[in-house]
């Protein structure tokens, strides 16, 4: 295999782990506020990005001649306002009573609503069944490096994503919002006890890790100019096992998880040739031989249990 | 308490119950449906509201053989009833395999706490193994049935070593990342017929051919009453099967090591025995309904065990009531027949569907007929 083919690979790999990372830290944010995992947060990522082609058909509808930065603009915008608005609705009428369920129970009942966004897009979108073109908004400018192509837009979209998560980390690590936020992670009564607005607190989680989803379902779209009412199925289960492989609760363990997930896809589609269809048998595969060896994620939370 | 007028209480109730069961589905138009379905309704809310619903569970609780001699009676009468309806027989069919795979997994999550989220995984290992060996080996197929019992076993016990050491979503995650996996590995392998998937051939027992109409007396039949039988009889078994672990010292076990690890521990109970133990039976127990069904659809492919499938599984069983035996056949019904009798909301059915269990989950988390707590006191649940 010559190096350039490498390394383009090594390129599709950064992006997919971006995508991942980005869903994952949904994952682990929500997780560590309420002790819950919200499966409809892939479908948020597809809410997202049909949000996105929603706005920009809009756009052009009200003034086709709109300068194109300020249509991306606005579709990252009102994306990311959307998914966010709706992610609060759904923390606040159906995580919220499930707070003192099973955890089974919530894992099903956020299962379903992920079904029920799925279909929900399916069958209200216009001709929602069948794949979508998504506009490419970004220059189509791209670089030659002996046989490699970089291109501009992959570039932006890399760096846009670096900047989202560099972002909320340091919020989280860093503002007064971001302390309460660990507060309630770490003990939601004593937070109360001191003074944090709880439910405050939840609703404007969600609203964070809702947005960040739907930045991965426009970057998916941007990615592969084309979107699809069920990408979001597939994109949380992965989003999902990268969060638990990083280890749950822990923002940075979900990014590691999303770039390991993205570079065993990558290793399954170089070491089998014959068939790259079973790159996610081989992920998959590794993320339950993982789980065997890490049962509490590779940079688990280091605290003994209470019974 | 067994006095003939319990009998013929018990026996009135049941009569009542099958002869709506075949009005509705015999009902044809939209309409008519939409009656039934109401009028089950509201005769279900008013016995609750009157609270006769009390007095019928403990007369059921305390004729517990003939109520249950009953069921298969009456099950048997609308089999009779639509011997010559194919599509009918085929979703009695239906029902009868999707509860025993459903209490497969209520084994699993209802007693022993073992989360699987790759239910139709197991029931398509089942189904695969039998269609491999029916094509390829002159295997009788009665044979098959519990080799694809022991295929799924086997494949889950490979499962069984990470899932043990993870606990609560960690160990979702592992059954999940499997059902996802099975799916794919099941399209891209060409041997099993890849996305395409394989045909089998019928069932045969004691020379009779499943798949030939069924005559009696003269009188020609559907085939599928003949599957019916075999698989009312399965979940027969299957019911007493489960009904006994539960009942017994192995339920007792499997019930500590769900309702708190620490405490059975501390009472020399070995947590990763009953799970195993619990994982594996679940899994033959699905496994052996996969076969069977495979069977009968004579045709199986990738599509029939998706991750979705699994979810359905497990609403089922949420919606019956964890744990809850007569519960996970209420629901089996319910789910299976409701959709494909309004054929106008087909192509609604999986948004129906699943927001239907998310407000169920939300408003009555116990689901339909919850599990009652065991009782040690004779004329209770013994």
């Amino acid at each position: 295999m010559d190096f350039s083919l490498l390394l383009q690979f090594f390129i599709n790999g950064c992006m997919l782990g971006m995508m991942y990372a980005l869903v994952a830290v949904g994952f682990t944010l929500f997780f560590g506020v309420l002790d819950v995992i919200v499966f409809s947060h892939g479908d948020s990522v597809m809410v997202g990005a049909f949000a996105g082609l929603t706005s920009y058909l809009f756009c052009m509808y009200i003034s086709p001649g709109m300068p194109v930065w300020l249509v991306t603009f606005f579709v990252f915008l009102a994306g990311m306002a959307f998914v966010a608005g709706f992610g609060m609705l759904v923390s606040r009428f159906i995580i919220m009573p499930l707070r003192s369920a099973p955890a089974l129970n919530t894992l099903l009942a956020t299962m379903m609503l992920g079904t029920v966004m799925r279909e929900a897009v399916r069958l209200f979108f216009p001709d929602g069944s069948n794949p979508k073109p998504f506009p490419r908004l970004l220059p189509e400018w791209s670089w030659k490096f002996g046989d490699v192509l970089l291109r501009f837009d992959n570039l932006a979209l890399f760096t846009a994503g670096v900047l989202l998560i560099v972002g909320v980390a340091f919020l989280i690590n860093h503002s007064r919002l971001g302390m309460a936020i660990r507060a309630v992670a770490q003990d939601a009564e004593a937070a109360q006890i001191m003074g944090v607005n709880f439910p405050l607190i939840v609703l404007l989680t969600f609203a964070i890790g809702s947005a960040v989803a739907a930045f991965a379902g426009l970057m998916n779209g941007l990615y592969y100019n084309e979107i699809n009412f069920n990408l979001g199925l597939l994109l949380g289960a992965i989003g999902f096992s990268s969060a638990v492989i990083g280890g749950l609760g822990n923002i940075y363990g979900a990014i590691l998880g999303g770039f390991v997930f993205a570079f065993l896809q990558v290793i399954g589609t170089v070491a089998t040739p014959f068939s790259s269809a079973y790159k996610d048998v081989f992920a998959f595969g590794v993320v339950i031989v993982l789980m065997a060896i890490f049962p509490t994620g590779i940079l688990s939370e280091r605290q003994s249990q209470r019974v | 308490m067994r006095s003939s007028k319990d009998f013929f209480c018990c026996a009135g109730l049941a009569f009542a119950l099958f002869a709506y069961l075949a009005l509705l589905l015999g009902a044809e138009e939209e309409w008519s449906i939409a009656a039934y379905v109401l009028l089950g309704v509201v005769v279900v809310v008013a016995l609750v509201a009157l609270d006769v619903f009390s007095t019928i569970e403990r007369l059921v609780q305390s004729n517990e053989r003939t109520c249950q001699a009953l069921m298969v009676l009456g099950t048997l009468g609308i089999i009779a009833v639509f011997r010559t309806d194919h599509y009918t027989l085929f979703l009695l069919g239906t029902i009868f395999i999707y509860s025993v795979a459903v209490l497969g997994i209520n084994v699993q999550l209802g007693y022993a706490g073992v989360i699987n989220f790759s239910g139709a995984s197991f029931f398509g290992i089942g189904g695969y193994t039998a269609a491999v060996f029916l094509q390829h080996t002159p295997t009788p197929p009665l044979v098959t049935l519990v080799l694809g019992g022991i295929f799924s076993a086997v494949v889950g016990s490979v499962l069984l070593f990470p899932v043990l050491r993870t606990s609560g979503h960690y160990s979702a995650l592992v059954t999940m990342a499997f059902a996802l996996l099975l799916k794919v590995f099941l399209e891209v392998s060409e041997w099993l017929g890849g996305p395409q998937g394989l045909a089998l051939p019928p069932f045969k027992f004691l020379g009779i051919n499943f798949a030939e109409d069924l005559v009696l007396f003269g009188n020609e039949y559907s085939f599928y009453v003949k599957y019916d039988l075999v698989c009312l009889l399965l979940l027969v078994m299957t019911f007493m099967f489960v009904q006994r672990i539960e009942r017994s010292w192995l339920g007792l076990a499997m019930d500590a090591v769900r309702i708190d690890e620490t405490a059975a521990a501390c009472f020399g109970i070995s947590i990763k025995r009953w799970k195993i133990t619990a994982f594996t039976i679940g899994n033959f127990v699905i496994g052996v309904a996969g076969a069977l069904y495979s069977m009968m659809l004579s045709y199986i492919n990738p599509s029939n065990f998706t991750f979705s499938d699994s979810l359905l599984f497990l609403s089922i069983l949420l919606l019956g009531g964890i744990g809850s035996i007569w519960g996970v056949i209420a629901a089996t019904a319910f789910m299976v027949v409701i959709p494909e009798k309004f054929q106008v909301i087909q192509e609604y059915r999986y948004l129906i569907y699943s927001a239907m269990v998310l407000a169920m989950i939300v408003f009555r988390p116990s689901g339909l007929l919850p599990r009652k707590p065991r009782t040690y006191i004779a004329g209770g649940l013994l």
